[in-house]
C-alpha cells in the first residue's frame, strides 16, 4: 500500500515542479498573459452583460441569457438618436480636423519659418491640458457670446478643436520619414507641381491621413467631458450612457458598446494582419 | 513640396492659417475668457461683473483643499501603479514580441475601443458588493482586508483602480516605443563586459527607456488629475476630486467664477508639475 501511495505521489510532485520551473523560466510571459487578462476583463464583462436579462433596472448582476437586447437594440428611447448624433459629429469633426492638421504638419515639416517654435507649442498645448479645462474654457467662451446656442455646432467646434493636435502629430510622424528626392525625381521627369503633389506626395502620406481620420473619429465618438460641458440639451452616445448610469443602465448600452468594440477591433485587426502578412513575405 | 516653391515666403503661413486660427479662437481665446470669468463676482440671476475678485482663487483653495490634494494623490498613485505594472509588459512586447508585436499592441489599446464610460461601468460591475472581486475574496475568507464594511465600490481603492485602468494604454504605449528603439546589442555588450542581467537592465535598458517613462507618466498623470468620471461612478462623495467640484459648479450650481478659478488652479499646478518634471529628468523632447 505504501509503495502505491508513493508512486502515485511522485509524478504529481514532478508535474508541480515542472510547472514551477516553467513559470520561473517564463515569468515575464506568464506575467504578461495575466496583464492581458486584467486588461481585457472589463471588455469581456461588457460583452457578456449585453446578453443579460436583468430583472430590475440595473444591469450589474447576471440573471439569464437573452438575445432580446440585440434584436431590440433601439427599444430604449433616445438611444438611436444619440448614436446618430455621435456618428455625424465624429465624421465631420475627423474630416475637418485632419485637413487642418495635415496642412499644419506640412508647414512644420517642410518649411523653416519664423514662429515655428510657437506653432509647435500651440499644437502641443491642447494635448497637455486636462479635458475638463478645455471643456470649461470653451463653455465660458460660448456663455459670453450671447448669440450662441449650445447644441450641434458647439459640440462640433469642440471636437474639431481637440482633434487638430492629434491629426498634426499623426501626419507629422509620417512626413518626417519621407524621402523628398521622390518629389524632385518626379519634377525632373517633367511632372508639374500639381501632378507631383497628387501623384507622389499625396499617395505617400495617404496612410497617415487615414490613420489621422481613424484616430480623430475614435476620439470624437468616445468623448464625454468636453461634450458634457458644451452640448446644451443635445445628447451624444456617451452623454446618453452618463444619463442612463444615474438611473440604471439598460443592457442595450452594452449592446452598442460591444458593437463599437467589434467594429473598431475588426478594422484594426485587418490592418495588423495585413502588416504581419507583409512582414512574412518580405522575410 | 515643389507645388509651393514659387511662393516660398508665404506658403507655410497659408498652410498654417486655417488650423492655427481655429486653435487660436477656440483654444487660446477661451482660456482668456476663463481667466476673465475667474476674476468676476456676482450670481447667475443678478449677472456677473468683472471686479478683480482674487478671493475666488483663495476661496477655492481654502474651501476645496481636500479635493485638490485628493486629485493629485489619486493621479500620482494611479500613474505609479500604471508604470510599474505596464513596464514589464512593454518590455516583453518590445524584446520578445517578434512578429506578433502589432497584434499585442492592439491588445494594449483594445480598452480604448470600448467607450470610456462603458468600461468604467464594467468596473462598477466587477467591484460591486456581489461582484467578481468581492465574492472571490469572500470565498477565500479574505474579506477582512477590505476593512469593516467589506466593500470596494465607493472607496478610494475603487477610484484609483478605475483611473489606473482607464489610462493604462497611455502609459504602456510610450514605454513600448522607447523600449522598442533600444539596440539589443547594447545590452549584449553590457553582459559581455560582465554586467549581470539585472545590472545591464539598470545601467543600460532603464536609462534608455527614460523618454518613454517621462512621456507615459505625463500622458497618464495629466488626464488623471482632471478626471471626475471614476470618482463619480466608482467612488463616494468622500472620494470626489477637484474635477467633480468644477463640473458641478459649472453645470449644476452655475457658480462660474469659482469654477473658472478652480480650473485655472488645476491647470497651473499641472503646468508647474510638467515644467519641474521636465527639468528634473532633463528631457527636452516634450514638444516632440
Amino acid at each position: 500500500m505504501t509503495t502505491v501511495a508513493v508512486r502515485a505521489e511522485r509524478p504529481r510532485r514532478s508535474a508541480l515542479t515542472a510547472t514551477w520551473a516553467f513559470v520561473k523560466r517564463h515569468v515575464l510571459t506568464v506575467y504578461s498573459i495575466l496583464f492581458f487578462v486584467y486588461l481585457l476583463l472589463p471588455i469581456a464583462i461588457v460583452i457578456v452583460f449585453s446578453f443579460n436579462n436583468p430583472p430590475g433596472k440595473t444591469n450589474f448582476v447576471w440573471h439569464s441569457f437573452t438575445l432580446h437586447n440585440w434584436t431590440h437594440w433601439d427599444a430604449v428611447p433616445d438611444l438611436r438618436s444619440s448614436i446618430f448624433l455621435s456618428l455625424k459629429i465624429a465624421l465631420i469633426a475627423s474630416i475637418i480636423a485632419t485637413a487642418l492638421g495635415t496642412f499644419i504638419a506640412l508647414a512644420l515639416v517642410r518649411y523653416q519659418f519664423r514662429g515655428r517654435g510657437s506653432t509647435n507649442i500651440l499644437v502641443f498645448l491642447p494635448l497637455s491640458t486636462p479635458e475638463i479645462v478645455l471643456g470649461a474654457s470653451l463653455l465660458t467662451l460660448f456663455l459670453n457670446m450671447s448669440f450662441i446656442t449650445f447644441g450641434f455646432w458647439t459640440i462640433l467646434i469642440a471636437h474639431i478643436m481637440f482633434c487638430i493636435s492629434f491629426a498634426v502629430v499623426t501626419v507629422k510622424a509620417r512626413l518626417i520619414g519621407f524621402d523628398r528626392h521622390l518629389e524632385e525625381a518626379a519634377m525632373d521627369l517633367g511632372a508639374n507641381e500639381l501632378t507631383t503633389f497628387t501623384k507622389v506626395t499625396l499617395p505617400l502620406i495617404a496612410p497617415a491621413i487615414l490613420a489621422s481620420l481613424a484616430l480623430c473619429f475614435a476620439i470624437s465618438i468616445d468623448d464625454f467631458v468636453v461634450t458634457y460641458f458644451n452640448a446644451g440639451n443635445q445628447v451624444t452616445f456617451p452623454l446618453f450612457v452618463w444619463g442612463a448610469a444615474r438611473i440604471g443602465t439598460p443592457p442595450q448600452v452594452n449592446v452598442i458598446g460591444t458593437a463599437i468594440f467589434v467594429i473598431a477591433l475588426t478594422i484594426m485587426l485587418i490592418n495588423v494582419l495585413v502588416q504581419i502578412g507583409r512582414q512574412k513575405r518580405s522575410a | 513640396m515643389g507645388f509651393f516653391h514659387r511662393h516660398r515666403g508665404s506658403t507655410p503661413y497659408l498652410l498654417l492659417a486655417p488650423g492655427l486660427l481655429f486653435l487660436g479662437v477656440f483654444f487660446l481665446v477661451p482660456l482668456g475668457f476663463l481667466a476673465y470669468q475667474s476674476l468676476q463676482s456676482g450670481t447667475i440671476d443678478f449677472g456677473y461683473s468683472f471686479t478683480w475678485q482674487f478671493s475666488n482663487f483663495s476661496d477655492a483653495v481654502s474651501n476645496y483643499k481636500p479635493q485638490f490634494i485628493r486629485s493629485f494623490v489619486y493621479a500620482g498613485i494611479a500613474t505609479l501603479i500604471a508604470l510599474v505594472i505596464s513596464y514589464p509588459v512593454a518590455y516583453w512586447i518590445a524584446f520578445r514580441g517578434g512578429r506578433w508585436k502589432n497584434l499585442l499592441l492592439l491588445g494594449i489599446v483594445a480598452p480604448f475601443f470600448v467607450t470610456y464610460l462603458i468600461r468604467t461601468l464594467a468596473w462598477e460591475t466587477i467591484l460591486a458588493d456581489h461582484g467578481l472581486v468581492v465574492n472571490t475574496l469572500r470565498h477565500l475568507h479574505l474579506l477582512g482586508i477590505l476593512g469593516q464594511n467589506g466593500r470596494i465600490l465607493q472607496t478610494s481603492t475603487a477610484v484609483v483602480a478605475g483611473i489606473t485602468y482607464n489610462f493604462l494604454p497611455f502609459m504602456a504605449l510610450p514605454l513600448y516605443v522607447s523600449l522598442e528603439q533600444i539596440d539589443a546589442r547594447l545590452i549584449e555588450a553590457a553582459e559581455d563586459l560582465y554586467a549581470s542581467k539585472f545590472h545591464a537592465f539598470l545601467k543600460v535598458t532603464l536609462p534608455l527607456s527614460l523618454p518613454g517613462i517621462v512621456a507615459g507618466t505625463l500622458l497618464t498623470f495629466i488626464p488623471a488629475a482632471g478626471d471626475f468620471i471614476n470618482a463619480q461612478l466608482l467612488g463616494s462623495p468622500e472620494n470626489h476630486m477637484i474635477g467633480n467640484v468644477i463640473q458641478s459648479k459649472f453645470l449644476e450650481l452655475t457658480d462660474y467664477p469659482a469654477a473658472a478659478a478652480m480650473s485655472f488652479i488645476l491647470m497651473f499646478i499641472i503646468v508647474l508639475f510638467v515644467l519641474l518634471y521636465a527639468r528634473a529628468v532633463g528631457t527636452e523632447q516634450l514638444t516632440g
